[in-house]
């Protein structure tokens, strides 16, 4: 059987087309403006990496903060179960699982199942996200590879006040001024974001294995500082923001095209509608 | 005085508030905060109070909402310390950890 | 062109002093001064006898000691009233703790309070500062005391800087915002990340798309009015209500959140007759608030005076 799992988030679209169980092909791509036309594109691409057809493919199961602009996938599933499921699949030890990505941190305690026991997210504000660390990279004037790579050689730990990605940047900015080591501010950063993912992490609690997934697990600067943050190792997985579509991916080859988790998705939408 | 201290950001109200009317500067709360969040000193706000009362820690203003996360404020199956310890029922939290983090 | 608009947007409004020419401290009993150095401004007000004698308005610089001597100084060019003739001076704002000539600090939240009682009466109730880089919402009483407060500086949202972060992204100076978000046909919908940094993607979005700029202005303006209700709302506004600080210059924000909160602001005019005549700058709240604060203690035998001349 072969199935699709697309997910759909605020800055990469992430593609994976699989055949019973085995990966035939995957690919991403920046979302952009225009996010269902990104979906449509990748997803046709990475079709014909396969030398697929749309109509070869059985299920395709969308997910993503813009999972809804797949208008091609049977069903839709939310980040946290894909996260879950995907995760599972490749770390079938992992019982906390932390994805960061450019608008969106959170924590999720899985079974061995791969269900969501519980979940915590930090959104709607730059300051927990991969977005911040990509202000503060702009600020410093490096790429935000280089700046995860020097900050493992800081000796010096150096707190940041600013919490909001707009005052970080001057903050930053006031440090360079200040002739501040650009490693010790690149430490500084990625302390500063995995104090507050952690803390997200503690409302689900710290369970081993703890596997980070996302864009963010690729910066060895944020994982390291996570690492001492909880003290606790960490798993990063191959290929860590692919998890998402994966678990899309692994939900269509189960039949799953709808997945409710309980909980806290039923207290965020009475959150929005509180704040309405 | 009600004393709102911390924030609100995209996600949310995270305030701990204080009602320095009813404080009566005893110091308890800062003792059972786990996480040294609160003080007691000079009242900040009104420069003729003589009597002390207590706040918020300046620096753990901007970041409120992590530092209180542990006691699960508003939705935990206990008050947190600081509310249980607050005899005169000086302080409350903001809805954000309840409407983000709690359960039914 | 942006970054010169940008630069040019701190200037906006004159720095200077102003001497009340009918004052003379010589006869006055106590001469008490409040120095407000706040992150992209600074005020300096002289009272004597708790009246309003001398005030400056400046740019605040990298060093908090120097900003706070550059608009003292400025106060009290054209008096030839020095320093060392004050008898007590207070420090407030957020450089607060670095006023070299003050004895003492206290909060910006208890001096604008008390200023803008001064400034607009004591039918006051709700004062909501939007300041550079936070927003301070305060209730108080008929004398100027505060009653609930709420002061957020962790969140760009809502403040100058968020203000100025759209502009820089729009390519449009700060000041033409305003005038700007009203020349559209229908008010659009407003901008719906309250995030500074996930506004800037969607507005982004919005000029890809082709909205007209002057629409996105309305939305924007539109979403940081309903912003400031939302925190306004957390504590309470009531009539009179004042709007102080950069963003009250911004009649797209005013306007909206006026009609939003279905409450005017309050009309920007001395409260005592005999000081209709003065310039009146809702930026020297704080500072104003500081030196009366000063005059009370001095009065009250909370303090004592240090003056040397």
């Amino acid at each position: 059987m072969i199935v699709g799992g697309i997910d759909v988030g605020g800055k990469n679209v992430h593609v994976v087309i699989m055949k019973d169980g085995e990966m035939l092909a995957k690919g991403d791509s920046p979302t952009g403006i225009q996010k269902a036309e990104a979906a449509e594109r990748l997803y046709d691409e990475v079709l014909e990496q396969a030398s697929l057809k749309r109509a070869d493919v059985e299920r395709v199961v969308a997910t993503g903060s813009a999972s809804k602009r797949a208008a091609f996938a049977q069903g839709m599933i939310p980040d946290a179960a894909a996260d879950a499921r995907g995760v599972i699949r490749l770390i079938s030890s992992a019982r906390t699982i932390i994805d960061v990505g450019a608008e969106e941190g959170r924590a999720i305690k899985a079974s061995p199942e791969g269900k969501v026991l519980d979940f915590a997210i930090n959104e709607k504000c730059a300051a927990g996200t991969g977005t911040f660390v990509e202000a503060m990279a702009r600020a410093l004037e490096i790429s935000v590879e280089d700046m995860a790579r020097i900050s493992l050689e800081s000796t010096r730990s150096i707190p940041m006040n600013a919490q909001c990605a707009v005052f970080g940047e001057s903050e930053v900015v006031s440090l360079i001024h200040a002739k501040t080591e650009k490693r010790d501010i690149a430490r500084a950063v990625h302390d500063a974001i995995a104090g507050r993912i952690a803390s997200v992490a503690r409302i689900v609690g710290l369970e081993k294995d703890v596997v980070v997934i996302g864009g963010m697990a690729r910066n060895v600067g944020f994982v390291e500082s996570l690492r001492k943050e909880i003290g606790m190792d960490v798993v990063v997985p191959d290929d860590p923001d692919f998890v998402g579509a994966l678990g899309a991916a692994a939900a269509a080859t189960a039949g799953v095209l709808e997945e409710e988790v309980e909980a806290k998705v039923v207290e965020k939408e009475k959150y929005e509608e509180g704040k309405a | 005085m009600k004393a709102f201290f911390g924030f609100k950001d995209g996600s949310g109200d995270w305030f701990v508030i204080i009602d320095t009317d009813r404080c009566s500067g005893c110091g308890k709360c800062a003792e059972a905060c786990p996480s040294n969040v609160l003080q007691v000193g000079e009242d900040e706000y009104d420069p003729f109070n003589e009597e002390p009362v207590a706040s918020v820690r300046e620096e753990e203003r901007k970041k409120i909402r992590y530092s209180c996360a542990p006691c699960q404020p508003g939705y935990g199956e206990t008050p947190t310390p600081c509310i249980t310890a607050c005899e005169p029922g000086a302080i409350s939290h903001s809805e954000g950890w309840k409407l983000m983090y709690g359960r039914q | 062109m942006a970054e010169e608009a940008k630069k040019e947007e701190y200037w906006r409004w004159p720095e200077g002093g102003w001497v009340n020419p009918d004052g003379d401290w010589k006869k006055g009993k106590t001469i008490t001064a409040g120095v407000d150095v706040g992150s992209v401004s600074s005020q300096a007000v002289v009272a004597v006898d708790g009246e309003l004698y001398a005030f400056s308005n400046t740019r605040t610089g990298s060093d908090s000691p120097d900003s706070a001597w550059k608009c003292m100084n400025m106060a009290l060019e054209g008096s030839d009233l020095t320093v060392d003739n004050i008898d007590y001076c207070i420090g407030t704002g957020y450089g607060r703790v670095n006023v070299p000539m003050a004895q003492r600090t206290i909060t910006e939240i208890a001096c604008h309070a008390r200023g803008a009682n001064f400034m607009y009466g004591p039918e006051v109730r709700t004062v909501m500062d939007m300041g550079g880089q936070d927003c301070k919402a305060i209730n108080c009483d008929d004398r100027g005391k505060v009653l609930n407060f709420m002061m957020n500086d962790k969140c760009a949202a809502g403040t100058g800087r968020g203000m100025e972060v759209f502009a820089d992204l729009i390519r449009v100076p700060v000041w033409e915002i305003g005038p700007r978000s009203f020349q559209i046909e229908a008010e659009p919908e407003m901008i719906s990340s309250t995030c500074v940094v996930f506004a800037k993607t969607e507005v982004v979005g919005l000029l890809e798309e082709g909205v007209l700029e002057n629409d996105i202005m309305a939305a924007y303006c539109a979403a940081m009015a309903h912003r400031i209700m939302e925190l306004l709302n957390r504590l309470g506004v009531q009539e009179k209500f004042v709007i102080t600080g950069g963003i009250a210059k911004n009649e797209g924000v005013v306007k909206r959140l006026e009609e939003e909160l279905g409450i005017k602001t309050a009309e920007r005019v001395w409260y005592k007759p005999e000081y209709r005549s003065y310039p009146f700058d809702t930026q020297i709240a704080g500072g104003l608030g500081a030196a009366l604060f000063a005059e009370a203690m001095l009065s009250r035998g909370k303090v004592k005076s240090v003056r040397k001349a």
